[in-house]
């Protein structure tokens, strides 16, 4: 016990050298700056996706092409009515363009990966199941069959959505 | 012109910008994982095409899972809940008691496992309405594949002790092959109105 004692005694309170905090924050910083994604595509529609325990990680996104159906902002529903509507990339697209966007995004991709390509649906829960369906026959009329209904990752599904 | 020494440049406030720069990204990164239900589509059908005897698949061997447009369960007849839906795959899947109305099961050379008796042809057959909502049909999918990788998990813990997760590929085949069960979406129908 004596020994602590006589020691800060001795010492004093030094002052901690604080020259190195702006590399370290930096380093922090450069990190976040790095991981940090920004949405590549604007969102015109909502989408709050299902709950689902079962979920398996999309390892190459890449490989993904995107679809998303709900129904349009409020700001714009005046303009496209308060019904469900399919976004590709940045634009509002009928049921019949499906086809063309898989094309093009298929011929975006190596010739390698073409057969690896991944359609990822993000679906708002309240949508009916209609026009899922429809974009289903769709996707299968284009022969991409390897689909995946994004969701949100949740320890256990509480209620029925 | 300029004969006065340059003043050193303060540098004890970088520390504050930086922690500013790092905050702002700190709260804008979204780290957004993509998680969700791998399915694979089915390949479009011929329409002409006539389904032979042996391709048709004995009543017993489907397990008819039904939802309707208010989003109410019906499977193999009865209205369930949903949380009733898991374990109930789970049996159909098993069958452990080699029940006459669950599917039948056939001697098959499995590697890893030798000759057992699967249920080579159960299907799962899910059927949606137009009007059903887009959530419940994920969460009853949802189910389905949680009864499916249980089975499979199960399996491989016996077997190896190893989750089906982090097995090899042949043996995640044979695993596959053990419990085949596919989960089929049917072609589209409009069942009742609006």
């Amino acid at each position: 016990m004596s020994k602590f004692k006589r020691h800060t005694g001795k010492a004093g309170a030094g002052k901690i050298n604080t020259a190195s905090l702006p590399d370290i924050v930096f380093m922090l910083l450069f990190f976040f700056m790095t991981v940090t994604v920004m949405r590549e595509v604007e969102l015109k529609i909502t989408v709050k996706l299902p709950d689902a325990t079962q979920g398996k990680k999309l390892e190459k996104k890449s490989l993904a092409s995107f679809i998303y159906i709900g129904k349009p902002l409020p700001q714009l529903q005046a303009i496209f009515g308060s019904e469900p509507k399919i976004q590709l990339n940045d634009a509002f697209k009928e049921i019949d363009d499906i086809q063309d966007f898989i094309v093009q995004e298929r011929e975006a991709l190596d010739e390698s990966d073409q057969a690896k390509m991944l359609v990822s649906l993000k679906i708002d829960r309240e949508t009916r199941m209609q026009i899922v369906t429809e974009v289903k026959q769709a996707l299968r009329r284009a022969n991409a069959l390897k689909i995946m209904y994004a969701n949100m990752p949740v320890d256990r599904i509480t209620s029925l959505n | 012109m300029a004969r006065r020494e340059v003043p050193d440049i303060p540098g004890g406030s970088l520390a504050d910008i930086a922690f500013l720069l790092l905050i702002f990204f700190l709260v804008t990164t979204t780290m957004e994982t993509d998680t969700g239900l791998m399915r694979k589509l089915p390949p479009l059908q011929d329409p002409d095409q006539e389904i032979s005897d042996d391709q048709q698949i004995h009543e017993r061997n489907i397990l008819v899972v039904k939802v309707n447009k208010d989003n109410m369960l019906l499977v193999e007849g009865e209205i369930i809940q949903i949380n009733e839906l898991k374990d109930i795959a789970k049996e159909f899947i098993l069958n452990p008691n080699n029940a006459e109305d669950l599917p039948e099961k056939v001697d098959k050379n499995i590697p890893y496992f030798g000759t057992v008796r699967v249920a080579k042809q159960a299907v799962i057959s899910l059927q949606n309405d137009y009007g059903t909502t887009y959530g419940v049909y994920i969460a009853v999918q949802n189910e389905l594949l949680a009864a499916r990788d249980e089975v499979k998990n199960n399996l491989a813990m016996q077997t190896w002790g190893i989750p089906y997760d982090e097995l090899d590929e042949e043996r995640m085949a044979a695993v596959d092959e053990y419990y085949n069960a596919p989960i089929s979406e049917a072609e589209p129908k409009k069942i009742g109105g609006e």
